[in-house]
């Protein structure tokens, strides 16, 4: 195959497969903020990457200052930017929903008109405010260099990182919309909101503190996302329409299908790149997600009740 | 305990709802009987918060309610069973009675909610939507019951049930009355439901009230006559 030996096309697929794995980590911190929004409350934010890019502009941020004021802190600080990026992002997600969110709930089509207004006003703002150059963030010592287990498998730690801190949200995600008294208002509202609001649950609260959770999550999204790239205003912008793509094709409200999903996207790319061109890749990938929609076209896990 | 005084109720400029007023006691129940488009719904909707007020004020236990919005007037002592159920259906029956439990403390569903509805236990971790009617019926009630009220709400709890469960529901109310002493407010077109379970009868019709009495001292011909279209 290629020219390549056996051991050389088993450490590919390691690696590519491990490359896939981090990709999959990123579509899913991206994903998990527009399941809450998106999948559960219905609201279609377009600039849900521009809040990941507040919470990649945050850490940024976060270590040039630490370099300035505080270099010996330099490999600590990371911790400290991923929890500012989500309650900035938290914060602003809040303000959003109550400026403008709330009044769009029963037309969403003109939510999609909105925010994708809002997403060009927020990119300008970074680009005013940041420059229109990319910069990054300089990583702590421990993100830097990788993990070799053979002679020529190398594996990237901020790869492994962001894996570890994809699983720690998931579960976080979880534990909250299905565990939670939280989760459960959640989930009443976004089926009945009249209902809910008749058994005794504050809808208003519950749909502005959902929509700021999901945009919280997109912040920390956005604080991994500068360990593996640089930052720029659009930057959120180039991932928008990969992140819809793994919520609609999991199914709009199902968790487990958003993961299942973003792990299949992810290596099915990552693993044909290798063997083809980025864009045959992605040609590929598109074809076979719109071929399963229309064969399924309330994605791959929908929940089934009478109707 | 439940005080509405000259309600006003509108979609838009058309008025559903002229000028209203009832008392409703502890420890009774009180029926509502009217043809399909007379404003039962409508009043129902209006005493929980879902349509707003025209004119007029409803009052529980003394407490004024009348510019709350539903989740705080649930607060406040009074709960909604709908016509047509809307449980949620994609919760679980488990989670479905948990909604209410909005103002309690634990989210542990009451023992006594169980011992009224024995099927609610056994089914507790379906999805509501793949209950029947009744059943649904019975898990709204239940869903309305952990909220404590003091007034509970029914609106139509027979619609497109079958007579055996009827009968049942019909017991579970008596019950319900027994153990809690609250009043109970429901709307209904089937007369010998309401005779089961109603200490007095009101006959709505045209947004006005137009008769009431007793169930002691009813005339059921006659109410059959309004009822009949």
């Amino acid at each position: 195959m290629g020219g390549y030996t056996l051991t050389e096309l088993g450490s590919i697929f390691v690696m590519q497969g491990f490359a896939g794995l981090s990709l999959f980590s990123v579509l899913l911190l991206m994903a998990l903020g527009l399941a809450i929004i998106f999948g559960q409350m219905g609201v279609i934010n377009m600039a849900h990457g521009e809040f990941m890019t507040i919470g990649a502009y945050t850490t940024v941020m976060f270590s040039v200052l630490t370099a300035k004021f505080a270099p010996g802190f330099i490999d600590y600080y990371f911790p400290f930017a991923m929890l500012v990026s989500f309650l900035i992002a938290f914060g602003i997600g809040y303000f959003v929903e109550f400026a403008m969110i709330r009044h769009l709930y029963k037309r969403p089509l003109d939510t999609l008109l909105a925010t994708w207004g809002l997403s060009l006003i927020m990119q300008q703002i970074f680009r005013s405010a940041f420059g229109a150059r990319e910069v990054s963030a300089t990583l702590p010592e421990w993100l830097l260099g990788s993990f070799q287990p053979t002679e020529s498998i190398d594996i990237p730690l901020n790869g492994i990182f962001v894996m570890g801190l994809t699983v720690f949200v998931t579960l976080g995600v979880f534990y909250f919309l299905f565990k939670s008294r939280w989760g459960l208002r959640v989930r009443a509202t976004t089926q009945n909101r009249i209902m809910a609001g008749a058994v005794g649950i504050n809808t208003r609260l519950v749909d502005r503190v959902s929509f700021a959770l999901g945009c919280g999550i997109a912040g920390i999204a956005g604080a991994a996302f500068t360990t593996i790239t640089s930052t720029g205003p659009t930057t959120g912008t180039l991932y928008i329409v990969d992140t819809f793509l793994v919520v609609v094709f999991g199914g709009a409200a199902s968790l487990f299908g958003t993961i299942a999903s973003a792990f299949s996207i992810a290596q099915a790319q990552s693993i044909m790149e290798f063997f083809m061109t980025g864009s045959m890749a992605k040609v590929l990938t598109l074809l076979t997600i719109i071929g399963i929609l229309m064969l399924r076209p309330e994605g791959l896990f929908s929940i089934k009740v009478r109707k | 305990m439940l005080e509405v005084a000259d309600l006003h109720v509108s979609y838009g400029q058309s008025e559903a709802i002229h000028g209203i007023g009832f008392t409703a006691n502890k420890n009774e129940t009180l029926a509502i009987m009217g043809r399909n488009g007379m404003g039962k719904t409508t009043l129902f909707k209006s005493l929980i918060g879902i349509l707003p007020l025209g004119k007029g004020k409803i009052s529980i236990d003394g407490q004024e309610v009348s510019s709350m919005e539903s989740y705080q007037r649930v607060k406040n002592g009074i709960a909604y069973v709908p016509q047509g159920r809307m449980i949620f259906p994609t919760l679980t029956v488990q989670e479905n009675i948990q909604t209410g439990l909005e103002n309690s403390r634990s989210k542990r569903i009451p023992e006594d909610i169980f011992a009224l509805f024995p099927v609610l236990h056994e089914m507790r971790h379906r999805k509501g939507g793949n209950l029947s009617g009744g059943q649904q019926q019975q898990l709204a009630i239940a869903r309305a019951l952990v909220t404590n009220p003091k007034v509970l709400l029914l609106d139509e709890p027979t619609e497109g049930i079958q007579p055996s469960i009827i009968k049942d529901i019909a017991n579970v109310l008596n019950e319900i009355r027994k153990l809690r002493e609250i009043t109970i407010i429901v709307s209904e077109q089937v007369l010998s439901f309401t005779m089961a379970i109603a200490d007095r009868l009101i006959v709505i019709d045209k947004g006005r009230f137009i008769h009431e009495d007793l169930r002691e001292n009813v005339d059921t011909a006659k109410i059959s006559k309004y009822l009949s279209v």
